[in-house]
């Protein structure tokens, strides 16, 4: 180790540095004073990304430290400018919903960002095992988010499902890692993809299963059809804060554990995984916009909307280049911004007495908070991919990218299921406005949520209209130099 | 015969004996102490491999802490063992299977790959430690990683105290400088009233029931 590995992962370094001192100084923090850890962790975000952004790596290089278990490329450091800032989002939003709730504690910042550094670790893994070791420091610490609120039923009901399905996941994950490190005798994925590459024997079958197992592994964390399961009762138990932080930081992570594994590792397997993927993309595309339909609940909707997205992120993996992943990436990143926009507004409409559930709960928005409820109709013509919105954009590029692999049936399929899908979304949009409201009494929220939640709208407008520079960003993060 | 081979045999006499009787005492206690007796043979066997690392953390880590856990357990639950005795047969069919399905998976390991006595290996030199061999490896090519895993145990404990500690509004607590404060006059009320006076009811309600 030297001192140019410390300085690789300066981020890193400096976001567990000011977490231990959030988790310290929240315990000086009077109770009523929450407000100054909310700050501090926002001040941790914000320096974080200037950091990131001012130490950026150039489009196709790449560097290596601590012997190859860490890695700086452009992908990574792109994907973790986007977690802090997504992650900011989610405090902004979720300290509305704790302050309400009475759950305003400093171990909800402090695990979040936990959770943060692990996905860090994650997108920055160079080996199998730093992947891992990242991978389990988020799900720990998301575990306990779900369980964060103790008084309520369902949230430690989701909690148990969901520690036991993520650890069964885990093991799965790990068993087939350790066939992969059997296989190719080594732990570092840029080497397992050299030995893939250098062998002429084709797959072996210890290969063949390592994969299936690493694939099952993934599809769980991703939360894609047949390992979905855990997804709506997740969502559905969950405080809304975990809810929101679930549905968005991780899923960058996901994208990261995904090009990290299949491209950088096991790209010389791409015949083998190819087909899997496919099946994974086409089931979630089918039962995730299906399932919706029949939701009269909004967290479990826009969980089962969750798992049709996801296998839309997939069928950008399939085609196993560079412009394939970078759709992955564009409609991911895509996702996390509308994502974080509807479960803001979900919160927003929750009131401590009544944490919105039902999508009854938005009758008659547009009557009693206009703008709030033009901004939602913007995010859900957005999820069901609506010209001019930015999820248009991002369906475009991944059908492009399908069709381009030679997939037409599945782009075809892909298609046919965004327009079921744009069903479930617009009922939202008719329940806003053409139902009547219970009260016409304005729901009242802080001016910080308030000026987000109208960024967080209008940039899916703005991102849609201007997406050339969001999708370059993308683009170079699979430049080879 | 080298005072290795004495030494072996020593230890693996023990280990096996030990062994046996955890299965065989009838009290718990005896079991889980036999058990401890039987990880610290295999220690020391260990030891005879030059394994010093993995024997120093076998002794810490089972005898130490895993071991005086099972002992708290197994104090804390009234395990009878005459009981258990006595249901032995409904378990026996299983534990056969059991049984057979081991014994022939070692038949077939052995089957396959022979029972060839290997050669005692070389000896290491007299300055190489296993400890720094570990740690030199743990602190250069894995740093990274080892610092993610203490990461993760600190989570987790964040994790343990944030699900679990919590004032529960009817929980009573002590307060020592209350406790402290307290003057005579808080705790000792005096009443005045008439003296003793024979009370004729109590009296004669005995007298009904006898």
């Amino acid at each position: 180790m030297t001192l140019i590995d410390l300085q690789l992962a300066l981020p890193e370094i400096f976001v567990l540095s000011m977490t231990c001192i959030l988790l310290l100084a929240d315990l000086f923090i009077p109770a009523h004073r929450r407000g100054l850890t909310h700050l501090l962790a926002m001040l941790t975000l914000i320096f974080s990304a200037i950091l990131t952004v001012r130490l950026m790596m150039p489009a196709g290089q790449e560097a290596l430290a601590f012997s190859g278990t860490f890695i700086r490329d452009r992908f990574g450091d792109i994907l973790k400018i986007f977690s802090y800032l997504t992650l900011a989002a989610v405090f902004v939003y979720a300290k509305h919903y704790l302050r309400q709730f009475d759950l305003l504690k400093g171990e909800f910042y402090s695990l979040s960002l936990f959770a943060l550094l692990g996905i860090m670790v994650m997108i920055s893994a160079g080996s199998m095992l730093t992947l891992y070791l990242g991978l389990e420091l988020l799900a720990l610490a998301t575990y306990a988010l779900v369980a964060f609120n103790r008084e309520s039923l369902p949230g430690s009901e989701a909690a148990m499902k969901y520690f036991i399905l993520g650890s069964l996941a885990s093991g799965l994950l790990l068993y087939g890692m350790s066939l992969l490190y059997g296989a190719t005798g080594t732990l570092a994925l840029a080497e397992i993809g050299q030995s893939l590459e250098l062998s002429t024997t084709g797959s072996g079958l210890m290969l063949t299963f390592g994969l299936v197992f690493v694939v099952v592994g993934i599809a769980f964390k991703l939360g894609v059809v047949p390992m979905h399961m855990w997804v709506p009762d997740v969502y559905h138990g969950a405080p809304l804060a975990a809810t929101l932080f679930i549905a968005t930081v991780p899923k960058i992570a996901g994208l990261a554990l995904v090009i990290r594994m299949l491209d950088d590792g096991l790209s010389g397997l791409h015949g083998d995984w190819q087909m899997m993927v496919a099946v994974l993309a086409a089931l979630s595309l089918l039962l995730g916009n299906l399932a919706a339909i029949a939701q009269t609940n909004i967290k479990r909707m826009l969980a089962y909307s969750t798992i049709s997205h996801m296998g839309f992120m997939l069928l950008g993996i399939l085609a196993g280049t560079p412009d394939g992943y970078a759709s992955a990436m564009f409609y991911t990143l895509a996702y996390v911004i509308m994502s974080a926009g509807a479960f803001a507004v979900v919160i927003m409409v929750s009131t401590p007495d009544h944490e919105a559930q039902e999508i009854d709960d938005f009758k008659g928005l547009a009557r009693r908070n206009p703008w709030q409820a033009f901004l939602m109709l913007m995010l859900m013509f957005s999820l069901a991919g609506i010209p001019v919105f930015l999820g248009f954009f991002a369906k475009w590029q991944v059908i492009a990218a399908t069709i381009n692999a030679g997939f037409t049936n599945l782009a075809i399929l892909a298609v046919m299921t965004a327009v079921v899908g744009a069903f479930y979304y617009l009922r939202v949009v008719k329940v806003m406005y053409f139902d009547e409201p219970e009260t016409e009494q304005a729901i009242a929220v802080p001016y910080d949520f308030k000026a987000l939640l109208s960024a967080n709208g209008l940039a899916v407008l703005a991102l849609g209209l201007f997406s050339g520079g969001l999708i370059e960003l993308c683009i170079s993060a699979f430049l080879t130099g | 015969m080298p005072i290795i081979e004495i030494v072996f045999y020593l230890f693996g006499a023990v280990l096996i004996a030990s062994a046996l009787s955890v299965v065989t005492v009838g009290n718990p206690v005896y079991a889980v102490l036999f058990l401890v007796l039987s990880f610290f043979s295999a220690a020391c066997i260990w030891l005879l491999l030059q394994a010093e690392f993995l024997a120093i953390v076998l002794v810490l880590v089972y005898v130490g802490a895993v071991m005086v856990l099972f002992l708290f357990v197994v104090m804390m639950l009234d395990v009878d063992g005459e009981q258990r005795r006595l249901q032995i047969g409904r378990y026996l069919p299983v534990g056969f299977l059991v049984a057979v399905a081991m014994a022939a998976q070692l038949f077939v390991l052995i089957w396959t790959q022979g029972l060839e006595l290997q050669a005692m290996p070389e000896p290491y030199p007299e300055s190489f430690s296993h400890t720094r061999a570990l740690g030199e490896l743990l602190y250069t090519d894995y740093l990274y990683a080892f610092e993610v895993a203490a990461i993760l145990l600190l989570v987790a404990i964040i994790a343990a105290i944030a699900l679990t500690h919590r004032r529960r509004p009817k929980t009573r607590y002590q307060d020592p400088s209350d406790q402290v404060k307290i003057t005579k006059g808080e705790r000792v009320r005096l009443v005045s009233m008439a003296s003793e006076r024979e009370t004729s009811e109590a009296r004669g309600g005995n007298g009904d029931k006898s």
